[in-house]
Order: structure tokens, then C-alpha cells, then sequence
């Protein structure tokens, strides 16, 4: 701001002033007065916080940006033009986790990633939420007997949402994201329970053949997972 | 700009000797005693050699025969022996190939390795040793590349157990700014990028060391998308059980054309014949495919050159959305297609056909216009021209080397493409040119795929004006194909098209039931990646991101 301005003081005039040259007429709509005329003159509502708060919470929804496999190709079509997952609050993808609030894990998880996924997810800030995109997130979809996949992501990390298809349509997905939304906003979430497969550290497991066979080669405190693949579903 | 591959006519004069074709007899004479024994695959000969002259039959082959492009290398385990196949085949004419078998003992098995010959076996060779078990002496460095390295036993060998249990370690991802990534004399850096990044495309975890802002080395690990495709196809029957997986390798959209280098394997293999109706659909099915993943390539590859670029990204998606809404009229679904069958197609164009006639055209008649605005937001864009011109060179002979094919070559000016070469469906019918560039770096790769969809619409267009006017009691979708395929016991064949991405190959060896006893996927994109380290040492940082970018890897096909 050049100096030979003269001093404002309150300076909220000067943001009604452009506010209002902005708005031109009509200007009452813009400010949803149908809804201030029904709370009467107040400019209060009364509410609990944390319904407000849930609401808050499911109308502003970061989203991860995670990339697996071929859903997500179909998650990019969800976030970009024609179905445009933005119009209903929940579509700036971040890429970073410690910014999101909901993961969409679009893809088959194979051991190789299971471990990464997890910490993604626990590198997440709470509350968090996780919707599953497609088959092989329920259950390892097509590639369930192969070897190296695992049976569907609940084995590694709790699942709010399950959207089915090989591919789920964008509008599936759409569909999903706002029962999400539904959830949060009632405040349900699903319960984070011990999972199948967990992060453990190397000398917590149980020493069988396997681990002894792996001594020299992992470190005693080195994360591991160990998949029990016979226990599989 | 010229469409004439000025690097093919320097290529023709010495290479005129290598497109002579010898008939097996001469090649054997001229690998002399290292042959043992001879086979007939359906595609190529095939010479049995002893497992320690891999190297001299190979570098013999390649010098003196000309045959300069090893595709893949398959291994797999038969009952009594190890087997590794290198299918070899020349740039200048893929329609002349020669495999070379090489046996390996059961209860040791060795064999030479070819990377001193080929670059790319590098990581061939450690994929069969990661899957079947197979050791390549003489190799660089010998280590699980799909797996994690913690596996236990090799999944494709005969004696797997899937039932055990398995243990698999987080430690690559230690902190990279921890002191001891850094090293004192040297002055670098040691940085890990992805598996979960958005500039790798998918799970792709690239292991970079830096010296200050230039990268000293990169090596690509992958293996986090690894779906173990090749034993899905193998427990899955000829007829019906193979074809949906197809869509899955890579999945941008690309359905149909990797539909089509199963069917493709899959009819030579059982000597089955597609309508000519059907052909004409399939051509421009899977041009249609090209579009949908071309567009995408030049999507994301200008979100990594600058994330301003969001406004081009949209571009694309929209008419990616309009390419994915036509196969959809065509298929039933928008990325998953599975439409072909063994002998034509599932389903005949969808009624009214007037109306599919009529959005085809509407969208290819938009089409030019789209591209002019690609090239107003990109390629003339002096950011863009800035980051990409002169940026990941990749010489012709590097391209070659490491078996790149598809449009990383052909912006190398390695004038290359399956669909003409070595034809197939009804492209040798049809009026269409190959696009090579020749300034071998990120800008080449990105004009090829600009350029690629113009000719992609011309081929449809000319397909659309043979579906219209074909006369209606001739439209037959498939041939009488019995319901239960049994191929003979050991037919062996390896047949490639033109993906999205490149040279899509397909093994497959037949063991007289109906389903196949290897199947093995030669998928262009893991060829492609390994020339990153070519494009990116001595690079800033972003250009190597620039590199990938144009490259244009989809993780589902490098790790299958
Ligand atoms: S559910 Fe289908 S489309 Fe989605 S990742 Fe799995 S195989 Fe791919």
C-alpha cells in the first residue's frame, strides 16, 4: 500500500465498500438471505459442536492423491472435468499425507506395497478415512489367487467405504465419496481394530522357520510384515 | 515438419546387408558347434545352444546377422531341464526372428548371461531369476527385481508353495536426509522418490543420488504393482479365462490393443482365422485405445514438466471421456473392455449404427482442432520448449540396445512400428504413416504422440467407412472357434502388435490341454524404463522427472 494513502482506521469499511461494488444488486441472494430470514434477526445458531464440527468435517474432505493401479485412472477422470468430484467438497487432491483427511486406495495391493500403503496411512493425520476403490480392494478382485497379492486392503488398513467394480464408474465413485460424507457428518467412522497384517518390528516375531531363516538379512529392528498367506480368505 | 526419418536413410545403406534374410540352415552354419539341437517355434527358428556361448551366439547373431533387437527373454521350468528363450529379432524388419533356447541343468541351473550383449537383459535375466529361479553368471547384479528381496522361492517354478508365509521388510524407505545418506568425500546425496509420489505415475520408487541439484545415478525399483499377470493367464483357459486380463496390463485405457496382442499369439497359436468384418472392428478399437492413451501420455507429461499446466490436463481428460464414451457404445464398459474373442469380436457395433457412425465422426471431426490446441498450449509454449528440447537424450543406438520400442524409439528416430512392419488386422489395407522424429529427446517423444493420434483418427476414420458401407449379410464377428481350444503339445510361439506403449509382445507355450503351460508377457514399458539412468545421469533433477514423464510408463505393465 503506497504511503500517501490517507490513514484508515476501521478498516472494515473498506472491505464493505469493494464488497459491495462487487456485488451490484441482488445482492441480498448472495448472502443467502432466505436462510438468515429463517434463523429471524438472530445471527446465531445453536448447535453441538461436534455435529457442527462432523459437518465441518464431511463438507471439506482432502483427498490423498494415491495412485495404484488401473482405478485409479478412473479416480483421475472422478477429480477432473465431466464428473468433477470438486462440486461436492471433497476433490483437491494433496500430495502429501499429512495434509489429507481421506485416502482412496484405487488399486490392487501387492505385498511389495502393503508395508508402504500402511505408512502412508499412518503418516495421516485423525480422524481419517479410507474409501476402497474397486475389487481387488474388497478382496484382491480378479488377481485374488495370485501370489503375491493380498486379499483386499482391510487386511492392512480399516476401510470406511467399499465401492465395488473393475473399474467402479466415476459416478460409483462419486456415490461412495458422499456416503463418506454422509458417515462423517453422523460421525461414524469405522473402527480401527488390529488388522492381519501389521508393521511389526522384526525381533517382535515369532521365531519361526522363516525368521530364522531371515535373520542375517533383516536388522532386529527393521519394520516387517508378515503375510500368512495360508490364512488368507 | 517433415514425416521422413532422416536417421532411417543413414541406417539403409549399412544395414542393407543385415535385412537379408538367412534361411535357418545358414545361421546355424554360422553359429557353428555351439548349437545342439534345433526346434520350430511357430514364429522363428530356434537354435539349442550350450549354456556357456549365450554370449558368442548372441553377439554373432547381432553383428553378423543383424538381428539387433532382443524383445524378452522368457525362462521357465519343464520337468527334466531350466529353459531361458531369447527372442531376437532386427529393427529393420521384425518379421525375422530367431530364438535361441537355452537349456540349464534342473538341480543347478546356470547359464551365461547376455547383458554384455544387450543391455537389456540386464533386466530380463533378473526377472527369470526373481520368477523361475534361473542364475545368469557373468550378470551385473543378480537380484529380485519384482519381488520383494526378502522372498522366499521362485512363484513360477515347479515346486512353489503359495501357501507359505512370507516376510517382507520397510527398510528401503529409510529417512533420506538421515546423516549417513550423505556421504563426506563425495558430496552426495542419496533421495528416494516414490513408491508413493506423484511424479513417478503409479507405485514406481526411483532410487536417486545427487550431487548437489544433478542426479549422479538413478535406479528404477519396481515391483509394487506386481500382479503376478503371468500366472493369472496360466491357470486361465484359451478360450474365455485369458481375455480379461489383457485389459489390465496397461490400463490407460489401452484395453484393446493388448486384447489384440492376445489374440493375436493366441489365433497363430491355434491357426484360427478372424473375419475380415472383425478385423476392420478391432483396428479401430484399438485405435481408438492409442488416442485415449495417448492423450493421457501428453497429459500427465505436461503436469510434469509444470504444474501450471492443469488447464491442459483437463483438455485431455475431456476428450479422453469422449474416446472412453465411443468404446463404451462399442464394448459395454469404459476402461475394461474385454470385447475381443479368439476369432473376431464379442459383439457386432451397437444399433442404431447410424448413430455410432455419427458420434465417431463428431469426435474425430473435433479431433485436429483439439490437437492445434495442444500444440498452442504446449509444444509452442516456451516453458515448455525450454524444459523439453535438449532434455533426456536418448541416441538411437542407447534406444536400440536396450529393446526400446514404440515411441520412445520412433523420437529417437528408430523407425519402428509392428502395425506396419510387421502387419496385422487391417492396417496393411488402410492409409496411414509411421511418425518418427529425430531429436531423440523429450520434446521428439512428445511430438510422436501428438502426431500418433492424428494418424490414429485417420486409420478410424477409414475403418468407419468400411463398417458403413459393408454390406449386411457379409458382417460376420467370429469365426467358428471350437468351445474347448486344446494347442498341440509343445507349440511355442511369440507374437507381438503395436501398444500403446510399444512393442507388445506374448510367449506362449502349449502343452495340449487348454490352458497354456507359460505365458509369457513381453511388456514395452519395462523395456522403456530401463533407459531412464540413460536419459537422467548428469541431468538436474527435474529434467530426469521430465525423462520419466516422456516415457510415459504404466506400473501395471512394467511389473505385470
Ligand atoms: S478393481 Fe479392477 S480396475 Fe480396479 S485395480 Fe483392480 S483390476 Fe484394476
Amino acid at each position: 500500500m503506497s504511503s500517501d494513502q490517507p490513514f484508515i482506521t476501521d478498516d472494515s469499511a473498506v472491505v464493505t465498500e469493494t464488497r459491495d461494488a462487487r456485488m451490484g444488486e441482488g445482492r441480498g441472494d448472495r448472502f443467502n438471505s432466505r436462510l438468515r430470514e429463517a434463523f429471524g434477526s438472530s445471527p446465531f445458531i445453536l448447535t453441538k459442536f461436534d455435529k457442527f464440527l462432523n459437518w465441518a468435517r464431511g463438507s471439506s474432505m482432502f483427498m490423498l492423491q494415491f495412485g495404484i493401479a488401473c482405478c485409479s485412472i478412473e479416480m483421475m477422470h472422478t477429480y477432473a472435468v465431466k464428473h468433477d468430484l470438486d462440486r461436492f467438497g471433497s476433490g483437491v487432491p494433496r500430495a502429501s499425507p499429512r495434509q489429507a483427511d481421506v485416502m482412496i486406495v484405487p488399486g490392487t495391493i501387492v505385498s511389495k506395497f502393503a508395508p508402504r500403503m500402511k505408512r502412508v496411512y499412518d503418516q495421516m493425520p485423525e480422524p481419517k478415512f479410507v474409501v476402497g476403490m474397486g475389487s481387488c480392494t474388497i478382496s484382491g478382485g480378479p488377481f485374488q489367487e495370485g501370489y503375491n497379492v493380498i486379499k483386499g486392503a482391510e487386511e492392512v488398513i480399516p476401510v470406511d467405504i467399499h465401492v465395488p467394480g473393475c473399474p467402479p464408474r466415476p459416478e460409483a465413485l462419486v456415490y461412495g465419496v458422499a456416503k463418506l460424507q454422509e458417515r462423517i457428518a453422523n460421525g461414524e467412522a469405522s473402527p480401527v481394530t488390529v488388522k492381519p497384517y501389521e508393521l511389526e518390528q522384526f525381533s517382535d516375531l515369532e521365531k519361526d522357520e522363516l525368521v530364522e531363516h531371515l535373520t542375517d538379512q533383516i536388522d532386529e529392528d527393521d519394520l516387517v510384515m508378515r503375510y500368512n498367506f495360508a490364512d488368507s480368505p | 515438419m517433415s514425416l521422413q526419418d532422416p536417421a532411417g536413410d543413414l541406417e539403409t545403406a549399412d544395414e542393407a546387408s543385415a535385412v537379408v534374410e538367412r534361411d535357418p540352415d545358414e545361421l546355424a552354419e554360422l553359429l557353428g558347434d555351439a548349437v545342439i539341437g534345433r526346434e520350430e517355434h511357430v514364429n522363428a527358428p530356434g537354435f539349442v545352444i550350450r549354456s556357456d556361448a549365450v554370449q558368442d551366439v548372441l553377439s554373432t547373431l547381432k553383428e553378423e546377422a543383424g538381428y539387433d533387437h532382443l524383445s524378452v527373454v522368457t525362462a521357465q521350468e519343464y520337468e527334466n531341464r531350466y529353459e531361458s528363450i531369447y527372442h531376437l529379432k532386427k529393427y529393420a524388419d521384425p518379421t525375422q526372428e530367431v530364438s535361441v533356447v537355452v537349456p540349464a541343468d534342473k538341480q543347478n541351473p546356470v547359464s551365461e548371461s547376455a547383458e554384455p550383449v544387450f543391455r537389456t537383459a540386464d533386466w530380463h535375466e533378473r526377472e527369470a531369476y526373481d520368477l523361475v529361479g534361473i542364475e545368469y553368471d557373468d550378470h551385473p547384479d543378480l537380484r529380485r527385481i519384482l519381488l520383494p528381496e526378502t522372498w522366499q522361492g521362485h512363484p513360477l517354478s515347479m515346486d512353489y508353495d503359495k501357501d507359505q508365509p512370507q516376510v517382507v521388510s520397510l527398510r528401503e524407505h529409510a529417512n533420506p536426509l538421515q546423516a549417513d545418506h550423505r556421504e563426506d568425500e563425495s558430496d552426495t546425496m542419496f533421495i528416494n522418490i516414490g513408491p508413493h509420489h506423484p511424479a513417478t505415475h503409479g507405485v514406481l520408487h526411483l532410487k536417486t543420488t545427487l550431487d548437489g541439484e544433478q542426479v549422479a545415478d538413478v535406479e528404477s525399483d519396481i515391483g509394487y504393482l506386481h500382479r503376478s499377470e503371468e500366472q493369472m493367464a496360466q491357470s486361465g483357459t484359451y478360450r474365455h479365462q485369458i481375455m480379461p486380463y489383457p485389459d489390465r496390463w496397461d490400463y490407460i485405457s489401452a484395453g484393446l490393443l493388448n486384447e489384440y496382442a492376445y489374440a493375436r499369439a493366441a489365433e497363430d497359436l491355434a491357426d484360427i482365422e478372424v473375419p475380415e468384418y472383425a478385423q476392420i472392428i478391432r483396428t479401430m478399437g484399438a485405435e481408438l485405445c492409442r488416442i485415449a492413451a495417448h492423450m493421457l501420455a501428453v497429459a500427465t507429461f505436461a503436469l510434469d514438466i509444470n504444474g501450471d499446466f492443469t488447464a491442459t490436463f483437463m483438455y485431455a481428460i475431456n476428450d479422453r471421456e469422449q474416446a472412453q464414451s465411443i468404446l463404451e457404445d462399442l464394448t459395454g464398459q469404459r476402461m475394461m473392455f474385454n470385447y475381443f474373442r479368439l476369432g473376431g469380436v464379442v459383439w457386432d457395433l451397437p444399433e442404431p449404427r447410424a448413430e455410432f457412425f455419427e458420434k465417431t465422426r463428431d469426435f474425430l471431426d473435433q479431433l485436429p482442432g483439439s490437437v492445434e490446441e495442444y500444440h498452442d498450449l504446449l509444444t509452442a509454449n516456451e516453458i515448455l520448449q525450454m524444459r523439453t528440447i535438449d532434455t533426456g537424450i536418448l541416441p538411437p543406438e542407447v534406444a536400440k540396445n536396450y529393446g526400446a520400442t514404440g515411441p520412445v524409439a520412433r523420437g529417437s528416430g528408430v523407425d519402428y512400428d509392428l502395425r506396419r512392419d510387421d502387419p496385422y488386422g487391417y492396417y496393411d489395407e488402410l492409409d496411414w504413416d509411421v511418425i518418427t522424429e529425430d531429436g531423440c529427446d523429450n520434446y521428439s517423444r512428445l511430438l510422436v504422440r501428438l502426431q500418433e493420434v492424428e494418424e490414429s483418427a485417420k486409420i478410424i476414420e477409414q475403418c468407419v467407412d468400411l463398417l458403413e458401407d459393408w454390406p449386411e449379410d457379409d458382417r460376420t464377428i467370429q469365426s467358428n472357434v471350437p468351445r474347448t481350444l486344446k494347442p498341440e503339445d509343445d507349440k511355442e510361439i511369440y507374437r507381438a502388435v503395436e501398444g500403446a506403449k510399444g512393442e507388445l509382445g506374448i510367449y506362449i507355450r502349449a502343452d495340449g490341454t487348454d490352458k497354456p503351460a507359460r505365458f509369457k508377457i513381453r511388456s514395452p514399458c519395462f523395456s522403456n524404463l530401463q533407459t531412464l539412468p540413460e536419459m537422467a545421469n548428469g541431468e538436474y533433477v527435474p529434467d530426469m522427472v521430465a525423462a520419466l514423464g516422456s516415457l510415459d510408463i504404466v506400473l501395471g505393465e512394467v511389473d505385470r
